[in-house]
């Protein structure tokens, strides 16, 4: 029998803040990129905050998260220390990894925020290996791989779906489909099939939710959750969201002409933060003071953090070679 | 006696006794094969939540092995064959590689992936390649080489106990090799090449079944009055060659052998630093043998020619030397006598040792 004792509400502003906060992060770094102190590829998250919060919020400190290149949103929403992640991108000793990974190598273990890959569909086999341990174990940590629409035609990601789904393992295949791998749309890369029909033929259990709206996502990934930790198996969860600026970098890219003005309009409309800004608005839960102060305390904290990981060293070039092999 | 086959069995199975937390995974793990036998009975040891059997998805299987590993758990993985182990290059060189060195040292993947070289009987192009230099090139894994059953367990054991991805790579001919084997847990430090044949006058440095065909060159080459040391190198990343050195710097002459490609190779590898360390005390060029420019086919009618042996280093040993004509073609008429016309593609019995 699931157990859904978990699955409570969390406090809609709580998840208002929690994905304003990467919305400001993700706009600080883009405003600050062509200062070139950035030195390393940025994959932004902007538009996809809905998915890295409302399933981040599902999950407990000793869950697992594994993600890919678009790894900011999932670390934060995760409790990845922002300090740590800007001076990571800045290349610092000061960073998560101490520079050696830059943007797309996202991690804080201690959060649960294990590895983030940047090859597609990497880290899925990771996240299966990780709710194999578990198992094996007797622990009841959930895993989860954030994954994106082009992982599931990845051979491995079949691999490890087929595997987990044998096994009845805790894991969670989060995939995020924002319609595009880099400029090319999921029309001219998949037949028009439902993307969980993928999954249901690794008999996992499938589920989709709007991607946009963190309510339904949470909601979704809690009962995934649920699932996962009553030993009932894996899930594929789908969620439909939209990558506002350019795959890699910090700019609009839809002069480019690969997706139409009219497509980036229509999912701008659906910003997830203006959603739930206009339920709490019409709920009486938001007042335009409050919304602003938050505002207020998220950028001051954004701007210390930045000024933190620019005035931290960078590591030494001696460095570079330590820690190719663990010692015992 | 116990030969190198069983002597990884006992390996694994010690290590398995020793540390709940190996784990064995494997496409056919629990078939009644068990990997050449190499994983026999290890369910009588081995609670069955331990032994993993796996779909047939090797990059999966990998990838798998790793997360677990960098969760805590002590994964055993094998592929019947080194070339399943080009499916799982990404998550080896991507994840395996390099979890430890991205995470400053936060995560350890403490792996073994255990792959075997085949030879013989029609194996052909895509069942008998010897691809350790591919995996040699990734900074941060471990290639070993095991020949000899006493080495095979100990290093073995060690593979399992070291903190780092150890690719094992195993001759399917050196499984056969018999010797003596101490009982229980121990370990073989893996720290390079051993001196399996003494000698003054060159040095051989081979990798697994190779060292035993240099063994059966330097024996034939005491007959000439040449003394020949040879090396198993055993283990091919870290590459240790001090040893080599020590003893290059006594011969003045180098001679590698091993089972893979000679170009870009390990003896290319080897010969390039022991040039330029020993460059001084050379007496001659030195000299590569291994796998020539082609893929290895599968008819016994292509396949003479294509396996270097102990004629062909007596040979490439002998004019490095300088020795007469007539003197190392006596030597090479010898060895082939001793083979008696056996057939090309099965193993000449003279390897089963003992050693």
């Amino acid at each position: 029998m699931t157990d859904l004792s978990e699955t409570r509400a969390v406090a809609p502003l709580k998840l208002l803040r929690e994905m304003l906060y990467i919305r400001l992060v993700e706009e600080s770094i883009a405003a600050r990129y062509g200062e070139q102190e950035m030195r390393c590829p940025v994959h932004l998250s902007v538009g996809q905050e809905a998915t890295a919060v409302g399933v981040c919020q599902a999950l407990r400190v000793t869950d697992r998260v594994f993600s890919t290149h678009r790894c900011h949103a999932h670390y934060l929403a995760k409790g990845g220390d922002l300090k740590a992640m800007l001076a990571e991108i800045y290349g610092k000793s000061a960073g998560c990894i101490g520079g050696r990974g830059g943007s797309m190598h996202l991690a804080d273990p201690a959060k649960g925020m294990i590895a983030s890959v940047p090859i597609v569909a990497s880290s899925i086999p990771l996240a299966v290996g990780s709710a194999l341990q578990a198992k094996i174990d007797g622990q009841d940590h959930v895993t989860v791989a954030f994954i994106g629409d082009a992982s599931i035609e990845e051979g491995v990601f079949h691999e490890s779906a087929n595997f987990a789904s044998l096994r009845k393992l805790p894991v969670i295949f989060v995939c995020e489909n924002n319609l595009y791998s880099v400029y090319t749309n999921i029309r001219e890369r998949q037949p028009g099939r439902p993307l969980t029909n993928v999954a249901v033929a690794h008999d996992l259990h499938a589920a989709s939710a709007d991607g946009n709206d963190v309510e339904a996502v949470l909601r979704s990934t809690q009962e995934a959750v649920a699932r996962a930790r009553s030993g009932e198996g894996p899930t594929f969860l789908q969620f439909d969201t939209y990558r506002w600026r350019e795959h890699c970098g910090p700019n609009f890219d839809n002069q480019l002409g690969y997706r139409t003005v009219d497509e980036y309009e229509e999912w701008h409309a659906k910003d997830p933060i203006e959603l739930t800004r206009r339920k709490l608005r019409a709920l009486k839960m938001l007042a335009e003071s409050d919304e602003s102060r938050m505002t207020q305390e998220i950028e001051s904290e954004i701007d210390a953090a930045f000024a933190y990981a620019k005035a931290a060293a960078l590591p030494e070039p001696s460095q570079a070679s330590q820690f190719v092999y663990a010692g015992r | 006696m116990t030969n190198t086959a069983d002597a990884i069995r006992d390996g694994l199975t010690e290590a398995a006794k020793k540390d709940p937390a190996v784990i064995f995974l494997a496409e056919g793990v629990t078939d009644p094969t068990a990997v050449f036998g190499t994983i026999k009975d290890l369910p009588k040891h081995v609670a069955p939540e331990r032994i993993i059997e796996m779909p047939v998805a090797e990059n999966g299987l990998c990838g798998v092995a790793i997360g677990a590993a960098m969760m805590g758990k002590r994964p055993v993985i094998s592929f019947h064959r080194v070339e399943f182990a080009l499916l799982a290059m990404e998550q080896m060189v991507n994840n395996a590689a390099k979890a430890h060195y991205i995470s400053r040292g936060r995560h350890r993947v403490p792996l073994v992936l255990r792959l075997v070289v085949g030879r013989g009987w029609g194996q052909g192009p895509e069942h008998s390649q010897s691809l350790e230099t591919m995996f040699a090139l990734v900074p941060g894994l471990k290639v070993l080489m095991p020949t000899y059953p006493r080495d095979a367990k100990g290093m073995i054991i060690s593979a399992v106990e070291d903190d780092n991805p150890v690719i094992v790579i195993e001759h399917r001919w050196v499984h056969y090799v018999q010797g003596q084997v101490p009982a229980g847990y121990y370990t073989e430090p893996l720290d390079g090449p051993r001196e399996v044949h003494k000698g003054k006058d060159l040095t051989i440095v081979a990798t697994s079944y190779m060292t035993l065909e240099a063994v059966r060159a330097a024996e034939q080459l005491e007959t000439v009055g040449v003394s020949a040391a040879v090396f198993d190198l055993r283990v091919v990343r870290p590459l240790l060659l001090d040893r080599i050195f020590d003893s290059v710097a006594k011969t003045g002459r180098l001679l590698t052998i091993d089972t893979g490609y000679r170009k870009f190779g390990i003896g290319a590898e080897i010969v390039s630093e022991v040039v330029g360390n020993c460059f001084a005390k050379l007496k001659a060029a030195p000299v590569r043998i291994g796998l020539p420019d082609h893929p290895t086919p599968s008819s016994r009618g292509l396949v003479p020619g294509i396996y270097p042996d102990a004629a062909r280093i007596v040979r490439e040993a002998g004019a490095q030397l300088g020795l007469a004509h007539d003197k190392i073609e006596g030597a090479v008429r010898e060895l082939e006598a001793k083979r008696k016309g056996l057939p090309v593609d099965v193993p000449d019995p003279f390897f089963k040792g003992p050693f």
